[in-house]
């Protein structure tokens, strides 16, 4: 009889896994994102693909140093630090002067996701805490949205390399989106130009028909939680379909309430992210109906135009409490909620 | 709320679970075949949940196949049979598969017996009372073949002033790779209808259910081709997932019943008992004999000549992978299934009632698993959505990493798990949540005996 003379590997159960690992899905979602960015590109020339560029390297560089500096691995290898960074720079005008890219990309994984302890711990979504901030310190900025230019892989709008801490100069025309349009002069635009995203806007917002193929991707793939972009979508649709029956000369309709502004962008690849959603679909279902109702109420009632980031912020700060009371119906149990 | 629907139309099933690969191509065509007698076999006095048998040989008895050598102690222990012509050549401690030392019997066959099995007193079904089968049962060393181990006895007791309905016979083998049950029900039919009479008798259950799934559909045709005219016996289809043989689940799928926490189900008026025992009652108890062997399914990457072979109690597992033999990376053994079933320390530990399967795999699968880098809980849900107890174990790692183990139990059902793997399969962050649960656990357990 031959001695089998083995030294065996003990370990716990089970001992075969699933193959999805995070930076598969993570990676699957950066995929998801790119024709989205490269509808970007075409409809606003070099000016959106240097914004992209920089707001992606500097997200990506930011997290690696952070690591660095504290002596630990670098965690860019999970591919969740660039989508913050595509994400970032998609909600961003294409016209924005890169020095202040930057600073909002330092800001978003610094004080956004690393301050709160990295991937897994952050309560916000730091592609909107960077944007937050920014709306904040550069109001102008933020809401001035070039038409698309003519000559735009020939020239750069004189904004995109501003000086740091000038005030930059807008040259072109300073169109307004639809939204404001509509807000402030009581103009909807045509459902088609806002679903194929030929109209001014931020840089990725503005393409719905793109965003919904990569969220239809990640979907039936199974790395994105499809309950929270349509209960945010129906809420709104609902929401804003009420509303225009009520007075349609005040309340724009659904049609132009859902393919307006960032709510494609939001609902399907910022409010769906893993770790600031709830982790049931009940709590998904929740979240998501919440969102689409301060959409509404924000755009609708709020002082200005657009309120997905804020209204997806929001959701993001009551979800541990959403977790908190939806707990799972344990078999054979009545239902107990936690003490905590 | 999709297993809602598909209740809506029939299909039977329960909530949650998950779908690995079944892995059974290898082994499922493979009829069963008898195994060879090691040199010496190893028979703990103890092969199950319980107290361990009362030695009835001591060390330089011949024994005969079939001998009863160990004795039950009370109602929660069953006896051990001789798994060969033989010689007791000593009685000593051996390794058990959880790393500890145990009592057995070191037990050398006659290399020339005829290996002719010993029988003994006939149960018929028809006369004898609960009482005697339950007894029978008992004295034939019979144990839950389907894994755990529980004496089979001591779960079909129906205690004074209650009543169970019905009986299901888990034939779901939701395990990879295991195919042990899947062949029995093809090639031993009738012994399992030989069983159940014994079964209901013993029980006074009105119906029995035997639950197959989809990929085994050529075992649930033997089987009901089997069924003797008249008998309240149905066979279910049940679409594959894990953990479909848990107890729980199969109660839900098949009776839509929902057994309390930390109860049975019989308190819901149902009992389960696994196929392969089943069979092994209908095989054991109208010949007098006790349970010396077993099927237990060989496979996994690692094993060069799997199969499904009926090998004797005690035989160690060198000597399987030697006469089966193995691929030169293996690295770990798994008795069990591989979402269940714990990796041998050592290969001196032998079969035991309770093995399911030997399955070997070798460095590409387990370094597959071994080097998946941990992230951090990015709270995806996956693991909510794969148990079947619907426990939270993203919270419950949550709170396993910080030591919480009270509030795991308090507030988060810990006592609810029983460890199916679920939720430590699919997680993408590849957090090891049931070893971090089997530690919280014992670490309660341990508190509350210092506190006692
Ligand atoms: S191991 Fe426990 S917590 Fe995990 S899925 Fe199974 S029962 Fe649920
Ligand atoms: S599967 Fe893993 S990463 Fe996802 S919620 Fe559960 S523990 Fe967290």
């Amino acid at each position: 009889m031959t001695q089998l003379a083995k030294t065996l590997t003990i370990r716990s159960s089970p001992h075969i896994r699933a193959n999805s690992g995070v930076d598969t899905i993570m990676f699957n979602v950066v995929l998801a994102m790119l024709p989205v960015c490269a509808y970007a590109v075409y409809v606003f020339g070099m000016a959106a693909l240097l914004v992209l560029v920089t707001a992606t390297l500097t997200c990506v560089l930011t997290e690696h140093v952070l690591c660095r500096i504290n002596g630990k691995p670098t965690t860019i290898g999970d591919w969740s630090v660039t989508i913050t960074g595509i994400l970032y720079g998609l909600t961003l005008p294409p016209s924005l002067p890169l020095w202040i890219v930057i600073a909002g990309g330092v800001i978003a994984v610094g004080v956004g996701k690393y301050l709160f302890g990295g991937l897994g711990y952050n309560t916000f979504n730091p592609a909107l805490v960077g944007r937050a901030v920014l709306q904040a310190a550069f109001p102008a900025a933020m809401t001035t949205w070039p038409d698309a230019p003519l000559n735009r892989f020939g020239s750069l709008p004189s904004s995109t390399l501003a000086i740091p801490l000038t005030k930059p100069v807008y040259d072109g025309v300073s169109g307004a989106t639809p939204l404001s349009d509509w807000k402030f002069n009581g103009d909807a635009a045509d459902t088609s130009d806002l679903f194929l995203g030929t109209i001014s806007g931020s840089t990725g917002e503005t393409c719905a028909l793109l965003i919904l193929i990569g969220g239809a991707y990640l979907a039936a793939r199974k790395m994105m939680n499809w309950q929270i972009p349509a209960a945010i979508l129906v809420t709104v649709a609902v929401f804003s379909g009420v509303l225009s029956l009520i007075d349609s000369d005040q309340f724009a309709g659904p049609s132009f309430m859902l393919f307006s502004g960032g709510l494609m962008l939001g609902a399907v690849f910022m409010a769906t992210d893993m770790v600031g959603s709830p982790i049931t679909h009940l709590g998904s279902i929740l979240y998501g109906i919440l969102i689409g109702v301060l959409v509404v109420l924000i755009r609708v009632w709020g002082g200005m135009p657009e309120g997905v980031m804020y209204a997806i912020l929001i959701g993001n700060a009551v979800t541990p409490q959403i977790d908190n009371w939806i707990q799972p119906r344990v078999y054979g149990s009545v239902k107990k909620r936690p003490a905590s | 709320m999709i297993d809602a629907v598909k209740h809506l139309f029939g299909v039977k099933t329960f909530s949650h679970g998950i779908h690995p690969p079944d892995s059974k191509d290898g082994t499922r065509d493979l009829p069963i075949r008898q195994f060879a007698f090691a040199p010496l076999l190893i028979v703990p006095f103890s092969q199950h949940i319980g107290k361990p048998a009362i030695p009835v040989v001591g060390e330089g008895a011949e024994v005969t196949r079939g001998q009863m050598l160990a004795k039950p102690d009370g109602f929660m222990s069953v006896a051990i049979h001789a798994p060969a012509t033989g010689v007791i050549s000593r009685i000593g401690l051996t390794p058990a598969i959880n790393g500890k030392m145990t009592p057995g019997f070191f037990l050398k066959p006659y290399e020339a017996s005829t290996q002719e099995v010993m029988e003994g007193a006939v149960v018929d079904p028809e006369t004898a009372t609960p009482e005697e089968i339950l007894t029978a049962i008992q004295n034939a060393g019979v144990v839950g073949l389907g894994g755990a181990g529980f004496p089979t006895h001591a779960k079909l007791k129906v205690p004074e002033g209650r009543s169970i309905d019905t009986l299901i016979l888990n034939g779901a083998e939701c395990e990879p790779y295991l195919t042990t049950d899947h062949r029995v029900m093809l090639e031993h039919a009738e012994d399992v209808m030989r069983g159940i009479p014994y079964l209901l008798r013993a029980t006074r259950a009105e119906r029995v259910i035997i639950a197959v799934e989809s990929n085994k559909r050529d075992a649930a045709e033997s089987l009901r081709a089997a069924i003797p005219p008249g008998q309240p016996i149905t066979v279910e289809v049940l679409p594959v997932k894990y953990p479909q043989g848990a107890e729980k689940m199969l109660t839900s799928a098949l009776v839509g019943r929902e057994i309390p926490s930390g109860g049975l189900p019989l308190d819901v008026g149902v009992i389960c008992t696994n196929i392969g025992t089943t069979a092994e009652i209908g095989h054991l108890l109208p010949r007098g004999m006790g349970l010396y062997e077993r099927v237990i399914t060989v496979g996994g990457p690692a094993v060069k000549k799997k199969g499904n072979y009926r090998i004797p109690i005690g035989t160690p597992l060198r000597f399987i992978l030697d006469v089966v033999g193995v691929e030169d990376d293996i690295t770990t053994v798994v008795m069990g299934g591989p979402m269940m079933g714990a990796a041998a320390s050592s290969l001196d530990i032998s079969i035991t009632k309770g093995s399911t399967g030997v399955i070997a795999f070798t460095e590409r699968e387990t370094g597959r698993v071994n080097n998946q880098t941990e992230y951090p809980c990015i709270k995806c849900g996956a693991c909510v959505d794969a148990c079947p107890i619907f426990l939270n174990p993203s919270s419950l790692g949550l709170l396993a990493e910080k030591g919480r183990y009270d509030e795991m139990v308090d507030d988060f059902h810990l006592r609810d798990c029983f460890e199916c793997g679920c939720c430590t399969f699919v997680c993408p962050s590849h957090i090891p949540l049931v070893q971090k649960f089997r530690v919280a656990k014992a670490a309660v357990r341990k508190a509350a005996q210092v506190a006692k």
